[in-house]
């Protein structure tokens, strides 16, 4: 394997796991729910996106030919993070989650 | 109930297509005619499923489009895990946004988009579908999180759907 | 170099489980429980690709893919549970 592709490779897995973990500080530290909701939905998809890649970088620099099984997975992620995000929200409101302080606006009556 | 050998949407015909063939190990006779099968099949079962077909006007647009937001997902994560890690709190707004847009598939497009790029995410929608219900994570003032949105989103996707 | 930084992946994103599953049990709503779960299989199919870069083996996709789908089913069941008491209409 060419060393350009090792560089690669570790950047890319290092860089997807930090945001995972970005991800999941975010979800363990915020105030309230709907500020909670941001980490997963953005940081956590980009995160096993980019390890995603470095996996298909991987396989691909090994020359066991090129398999887009990974990319499907994370569009696959892509898809779906917004419409739970959305589906986990609408739920949020029915229930009444408390909002932090200095929120503005009102969430919905359900 | 079938009607023989036609596509009632082609775009959802060959994404199931090309989805097959990326499943299956390596493209071969039998992924073929499977996808083949399968591109029929389905979209006929889930006819009912679909009210209205999307219509296109500007097809071309989307893949500038799709670039657009991937970069804008990357640039996300970015701006969130900053605000994450930043000992500040932020400010959070439940954002009313008028909608222009009309065709339910655009507006679900819009939607999401909007759940995936920089600190906001789709809540809800008015019945009558006129009002999106926005969560910005940060906003510095609500008229701009609108303006951004309706310039960077929902400009291209009205171009393209209507 | 890739067998380094393929271990500080993992043991980042096993940390992350870990406060995913601190938000699990802590709560307090259930909306942030089942937040917490969405996020956990999506760190779990994370953990199986690194699992097969880590034995050079493609097996484990089909799991990770998987994963993603039946995650995604759950994470809807349970939202729609959540908010009108019953998952099918």
């Amino acid at each position: 394997m060419s060393l350009f592709a090792e560089y690669a490779i570790s950047a890319l897995l290092l860089f997807g796991g930090a945001f995972t973990l970005i991800g999941a500080i975010g979800l363990a530290r915020l105030p309230d729910f709907y500020t909670r909701l941001h980490g997963p939905t953005k940081a956590t998809t980009v995160g096993v996106g980019t390890i995603m890649l470095s996996s298909v970088i991987y396989f691909s620099a090994l020359g066991e030919g090129i398999d887009f099984s990974e990319v499907l997975i994370t569009v696959f992620l892509l898809m779906t993070a917004p419409v739970s995000a959305n589906l986990l929200a609408k739920a949020a409101m029915h229930v009444s989650v408390k909002t932090m302080k200095g929120t503005e606006g009102q969430p919905w009556e359900q | 109930m079938f009607d023989r050998l036609s596509f009632p949407q082609p775009w959802l015909s060959l994404t199931l297509f090309i989805t097959w063939q990326i499943l299956s190990d390596g493209v071969s006779g039998a992924s073929v005619v499977l996808g083949l099968i399968l591109a029929w099949l389905i979209p006929q079962l889930t006819r009912n499923f679909w009210p209205e077909r999307p219509t296109f006007k500007k097809i071309w647009i989307m893949p500038g489009y799709v670039l657009r937001v991937l970069k804008d997902i990357v640039v996300a994560s970015f701006s969130v895990a900053w605000l994450i890690l930043s000992p500040r709190t932020p400010r959070p707004a439940f954002i009313s946004y008028p909608l222009h847009l009309e065709n339910p598939m655009a507006i679900s497009v819009l939607a999401s988009t909007i759940s995936l790029t920089p600190g906001t995410v789709s809540a809800d929608i008015s019945n009558d579908r006129k009002i999106l219900l926005i969560h910005a994570l940060d906003a510095p003032s609500n008229q701009e999180v609108i303006n951004d949105i309706y310039n960077r989103y929902e400009k291209p996707l009205l171009e393209m759907f209507q | 170099m890739i067998t380094t930084a393929l271990y500080l992946t993992i043991a980042m994103v096993v940390l992350a489980a870990v406060l995913n599953l601190y938000r699990l049990i802590k709560g307090p709503d259930e909306p942030d429980r089942v937040l917490a779960i969405d996020t956990l299989y999506i760190n779990a199919i994370a953990l199986i690709i690194l699992l097969g870069i880590t034995l050079g083996t493609r097996m484990y996709l089909e799991a990770a893919l998987l994963i993603a789908v039946m995650g995604f089913v759950s994470t809807v069941a349970m939202a729609k549970y959540l908010k009108q008491g019953s998952v099918i209409e």
